[in-house]
C-alpha cells in the first residue's frame, strides 16, 4: 500500500478507512443438510468444552475433565507399579463402577454445560436465527442433544480409556480387558445419553441459565442420593426388590444396573437388578429415559415461536 | 419477476385474525411493508419463511411454495427479526461466520463473506468484541449482517429501525436502500412509519389489521396521498392569498399553523401549480416540502375514501 502523501489517486484518509470494494455476490458451493448438521454438531461439541469460546468458558469443563482423569491416572500408576506386589489381576476399580465413583463431577459437568448449549439459544432468542435457516426444528433438537451426549460421553469415557491402556501396559489379559472396556463404553454412552437428555430437557424448560444449572444439579444429585439411601435401607432390611426398582430412578444406578444385566459387570450398588424381569425393566427404563427426554424436547421446541 | 406472491393468505389466531385474505405481489427492488402495530407484518414474514403455517390461502417466495418448500426458501432468503436475537457472549464475527455455515457456506467462504458483510454494514474493529457490549445501532447492524452473509436473493427485514436514534435510523435506511440498489438483493422491509419507508422503497404495501389497504409504487403513492407544506412571504396575508388561489385552482389547501399552508398533492404537477401561483401573486416562496405521513394519516384518509386499495 502506498503512503498517503505520495499516492497520486485516492489517498488513504486519516484513520485508514478501507476502500469499499462493492458488494460481491457468492457463487461458490452451498452445502447440504447433512453437512450443515455435522458442522453444527461439531461447533456444539467444541463449545461444550469452551473451545471457540472465551478463555473463561474453558475453565470449568477442563478442570472437570482433569479431575475425572486424575483418579484413573493414580489407579493406573498403582496397577502398573505394584501389580505383583499387591497381587492384582484386574482393574482396582471396575470400569463400570468408575462413573458412579465420579458421579459428582459428571453431574456438575452436565449441569453447567447443558444450559450453556440449550438455554442460551432460547434466552437470547438466537433460536430464531437457526429456525430462519434451512435446518429443521427437529434436526436442531437432535443435533444439540447429540453434541451434549458426545461431550458427556468423552468426559466419562476418557478415564476408562486411560485405565484400559494402563491395564494392558500392566499385563492384564487383552481379550478380557477389551471385552470389559467395550461393555463400559456402551455403559458410558447410555449414561451420557440419559444425563444429556434429562439435562437438556430441564435446560429447555428453565430458560434462565442459573436456574437451569441449579435445577439439573438438584435433579441429578438428589435422585442419586435418595436412590442410594433407599437401596441401602432395602438391602439391610431384606426388601431388595424395593431397592432394585428404586435403582431405576437415578441415571447412575440405572446404567450401572444395565451393565450388570447386559455384560455381567460387577455391581456398584447395594441392590443390583436380579432376574430377567428386573433386567428387562432396567433396559426398558433406560430407553424410555432417553426417548422420553427427546420427545419432551421435541414438544418443547414445537412451542418455541420464531 | 415476482419475488413474493400471496393469494387469499389468511392467518387466524384463536382470538385475532392476523392476516385476512391477503393478495399481495412483491417484485425486485425495495418494498416497504407498512402497518400499525398488530397489522400483521411480522406474521406475514414468518409465513413467508415457512416458520408459521397459514390458516388458508397460498404464498410463493422466489417461486417456492411456503407450505411445502420452507427449507428451500430459507436457503435463499435472509431474515432480520424485529426482536433481540443476539447472544451476548460471542463476537459479531464469530456469530456471523457460524450462521453463514448454518446457511450452507463452507467455513472458508463463511469467513470471507462475514468480513465483507460486516464491512458493508459498517462494523469495524468492534466485530471481535462480545456483542453484549454493543449499542442498539451496532446490534441492528449485526442482525442485518447475519441476514446477508449467505448472499440471499431476498431479505426480509422486520422493523430494522426499531429503537434507533434519528442518525442511526438514517444510516440503517441508507443500508436498506443500498441492499436493494447496489447489492441487487430484493428487500421487503417493514415499519410502522410510512414516512421513513417512502424514502427508500420503490414500492409500498400497506396493511391494516391483516387486510391490504394499498399496494403501489412509491411515486404513485406520494402523489396520491402526500401533501406539501408551503411557506410564502411578501405580504402580511400572503398565506391566506395563496390558499385562496390554490382552492380556486381546484386544489385542497388548508392553514397548517403559523404562516404555513398544507396542500394536498393531486398529481405530479401540483408542486408546479403552487410555484406558478406564488409567482403570479407576486409572493416569495420560502419553502415547499413533502409532509411525511404517519401511517395513521393514511388510514384516516383511507377511511374518508380518498385512498382506494389498488
Ligand atoms: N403467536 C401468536 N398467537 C396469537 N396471536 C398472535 C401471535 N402472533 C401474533 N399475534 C397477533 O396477530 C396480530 C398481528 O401481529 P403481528 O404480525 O406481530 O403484527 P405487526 O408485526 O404488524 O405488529 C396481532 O394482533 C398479534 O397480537
Ligand atoms: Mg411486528
Amino acid at each position: 500500500m502506498s503512503t498517503p502523501s505520495e499516492s497520486p489517486v485516492a489517498p488513504e484518509p486519516p484513520g485508514g478507512v478501507i476502500h469499499d470494494l462493492g458488494y460481491r455476490p457468492y457463487a461458490g458451493p452451498r452445502l447440504g443438510e447433512a453437512t450443515v448438521a455435522r458442522s453444527f454438531f461439531t461447533t456444539g461439541l467444541r463449545n461444550t468444552y469452551g473451545l471457540g469460546r472465551s478463555a473463561r468458558s474453558k475453565v470449568l469443563p477442563m478442570i472437570l475433565l482433569g479431575l475425572m482423569l486424575l483418579p484413573a491416572l493414580i489407579l493406573v500408576g498403582v496397577l502398573v507399579q505394584a501389580k505383583d506386589l499387591l497381587g492384582l489381576d484386574e482393574q482396582i476399580v471396575p470400569y463400570s463402577t468408575y462413573p458412579i465413583t465420579t458421579q459428582l463431577l459428571i453431574s456438575v459437568f452436565v449441569a453447567a454445560q447443558a444450559p450453556a448449549l440449550i438455554s442460551r439459544d432460547l434466552r437470547f432468542r438466537t433460536i430464531t436465527l437457526y429456525l430462519a435457516r434451512p435446518m429443521r426444528r427437529s434436526a436442531y433438537v437432535l443435533v444439540r442433544f447429540a453434541s451434549l451426549t458426545v461431550a458427556t460421553f468423552l468426559l466419562v469415557a476418557a478415564p476408562l480409556l486411560l485405565m484400559y491402556v494402563g491395564g494392558l501396559l500392566a499385563g492384564l489379559p487383552l481379550a478380557r480387558e477389551s471385552g470389559r472396556f467395550l461393555g463400559a463404553l456402551v455403559g458410558a454412552a447410555l449414561l451420557a445419553a440419559c444425563l444429556s437428555g434429562l439435562a437438556a430437557l430441564v435446560s429447555a424448560l428453565t430458560i434462565r441459565r442459573g436456574l437451569a444449572v441449579a435445577a439439573v444439579i438438584v435433579v441429578l444429585l438428589v435422585s442419586y442420593t435418595v436412590v442410594v439411601a433407599i437401596q441401602g435401607i432395602s438391602y439391610e432390611s431384606g426388601h431388595e426388590t424395593v431397592g432394585q426398582v428404586a435403582g431405576v430412578f437415578s441415571p447412575y444406578t440405572l446404567v450401572n444396573g444395565v451393565q450388570v444385566v447386559l455384560f455381567d459387570s460387577p455391581e456398584a450398588t447395594a441392590t443390583p437388578p436380579e432376574g430377567a424381569a428386573m433386567g428387562v425393566l432396567y433396559v426398558v427404563a433406560t430407553l424410555l429415559a432417553v426417548g422420553g427426554s427427546l420427545a419432551g424436547l421435541m414438544a418443547r421446541y414445537r412451542r418455541v415461536s420464531p | 419477476m415476482a419475488v413474493i406472491v400471496t393469494a387469499g393468505l389468511t392467518k387466524a389466531y384463536p382470538r385475532v385474525t392476523a392476516l385476512d385474505h391477503l393478495d399481495v405481489t412483491v417484485g425486485e427492488g425495495v418494498t416497504g411493508l407498512v402497518g400499525a402495530n398488530g397489522a400483521g407484518k411480522s406474521t406475514l414474514i414468518k409465513i413467508l419463511l415457512g416458520l408459521v403455517p397459514a390458516t388458508s390461502g397460498t404464498a410463493r417466495v422466489l417461486g417456492h411454495d411456503v407450505a411445502a418448500e420452507g427449507a428451500r426458501i430459507r436457503a435463499l432468503v435472509g431474515y432480520m427479526p424485529e426482536h433481540d436475537c443476539l447472544p451476548a457472549d460471542v463476537s459479531a464475527s464469530d456469530l456471523v461466520v457460524h450462521l453463514g455455515q448454518m446457511s450452507g457456506l463452507p467455513y472458508a467462504a463463511a469467513r470471507e463473506r462475514t468480513s465483507d458483510v460486516l464491512r458493508h454494514v459498517g462494523l469495524a474493529e468492534e466485530r471481535y468484541r462480545p456483542i453484549g457490549g454493543y449499542s442498539t445501532g451496532m446490534k441492528q447492524r449485526v442482525k442485518l449482517a447475519q441476514a446477508l452473509v449467505h448472499d440471499p436473493r431476498l431479505v426480509l427485514l422486520d422493523e430494522p429501525t426499531n429503537g434507533l436514534d434519528p442518525s442511526a435510523r438514517d444510516d440503517m435506511l441508507g443500508l436498506v436502500k443500498r441492499i436493494g440498489e447496489e447489492f441487487g438483493i430484493a428487500v421487503l422491509v417493514t415499519s410502522h412509519l410510512l414516512g421513513e419507508l417512502e424514502r427508500v422503497s420503490d414500492h409500498v404495501v400497506i396493511l391494516d389489521t391483516g387486510r391490504l389497504l394499498r399496494s403501489s409504487a412509491t411515486t404513485d403513492f406520494l402523489h396520491a396521498t402526500g401533501s406539501l407544506l408551503v411557506e410564502v412571504q411578501g405580504r402580511p396575508d400572503a398565506d391566506r392569498l395563496l390558499g385562496q388561489a390554490l382552492v380556486d385552482a381546484g386544489l385542497t389547501a388548508r392553514p397548517a399553523g403559523g404562516a404555513l399552508i398544507e396542500v394536498e398533492v393531486r398529481d405530479e404537477t401540483t408542486p408546479d401549480v403552487v410555484r406558478d401561483l406564488t409567482v403570479d401573486l407576486g409572493l416569495g416562496l420560502v419553502r415547499m416540502q413533502e409532509r411525511h405521513h404517519r401511517i395513521e394519516d393514511v388510514f384516516r384518509e383511507g377511511a374518508a375514501g380518498s385512498v382506494h386499495p389498488v
